[in-house]
């Protein structure tokens, strides 16, 4: 089982993302984005950063890099993508899922550890981890604020497609927790088929105590040892 | 052919850039302005000579790439 770790031109978290998933004993190696054979490997990360500058909007170049078309592919046949911040705003561009990320509330880029809990536990991001845990990972963005239309976003509730909710250091999940306006206090959410998330905050930020937190362990566990096709 | 396409942010959406020049604004004095929204205006050159057909490539690179639809509005212009 090993993770792809895309790089697209003005990725800047791919290093941290292949040392993460080599700390917890997983097999990550870079492509770069004009690799169209991802036959090495059984799963992909799309890590954080600024592909292409995030010039139009973020994420709405590098949703056409050759690479996308593995991406889909694997979306696809259910096997574990997972967009970690720019990633994120990348899938959702590409449809891969609902929503898009807008400039945060307060037009401050975040840069502070904050509060997640935990609101399911069967999608490959979560599984490891318990319902109502709460995790202490870095926010970095500017546009992180999650935002769908209401049909979306009633069905993402009603699925139980949105994961990770910010809230407050006890787990309390209200608009004083919502770091950047995000619909639902959503810091992650899932397509329909539990096989592709995307998470706003880093959790390979969060891998030892020497950063502050071990808390984005579990959720990277959760990815690495997924299974296809998992909800 | 000139081609100007005028993106715009759905009314139903937030614009918080909007609203940090309107607030702006109003601290210089202009306390007449009650809204600000900021679009984005895309100028192209094509070498296409039919408009119509002008207009229905522009409609698509709209569609896939300059307009993301869950947030934005688009409007298409060909200068003859």
């Amino acid at each position: 089982m090993s993770s792809a770790v895309v790089v697209f031109p003005g990725s800047n978290c791919e290093h941290d993302v292949v040392y993460a998933l080599r700390s917890i004993g997983a097999e990550a190696e870079l492509v770069w984005h004009r690799d169209t054979d991802l036959s090495d490997f059984d799963r992909i990360v799309l890590p954080g950063g600024f592909a292409h500058g995030d010039y139009l909007r973020t994420g709405a170049i590098a949703r056409f890099s050759p690479v996308m078309d593995e991406v889909q592919r694997f979306a696809d046949e259910g096997r574990p993508v997972l967009g970690i911040c720019n990633g994120f705003q990348i899938l959702c561009e590409a449809g891969l899922l609902p929503g898009v990320l807008l400039q945060n509330r307060d037009l401050r880029f975040i840069c502070r550890p904050i509060h997640v809990r935990v609101e399911e536990n069967r999608s490959i991001l979560t599984r490891a981890a318990e319902v109502g845990q709460v995790l202490t990972i870095p926010l970095n963005s500017y546009e992180g604020n999650f935002t769908a239309t209401p049909q979306e976003f009633d069905e993402l509730e009603r699925r139980g497609q949105i994961v990770l909710r910010y809230c407050g250091p006890a787990g309390t999940i209200d608009e004083a927790a919502n770091p950047n306006g995000s619909m639902g206090n959503a810091a992650a959410v899932i397509n329909g088929g539990g096989n592709v998330a995307g998470i706003m905050p880093h959790p390979e930020r969060a891998i030892e105590d020497l950063l502050g937190s071990s808390d984005g362990r579990v959720l990277l566990e959760s990815f690495a040892t997924a299974e296809a096709a998992v909800v | 052919m000139n081609i100007t396409v005028r993106v715009r942010r759905r009314p139903s959406i937030a614009d918080p850039a909007g609203s940090a020049v309107s607030k702006a604004l109003r601290d210089l004095g202009y306390d007449q302005i009650a809204s600000v929204r900021i679009d984005r205006t895309i100028r192209m050159t094509i070498d296409e000579t039919d408009p119509e057909a002008a207009k229905l490539k522009v409609r698509e690179m709209c569609e896939r790439l300059l307009a993301n639809p869950v947030m934005e509005d688009f409007e298409i212009e060909i200068e003859e």
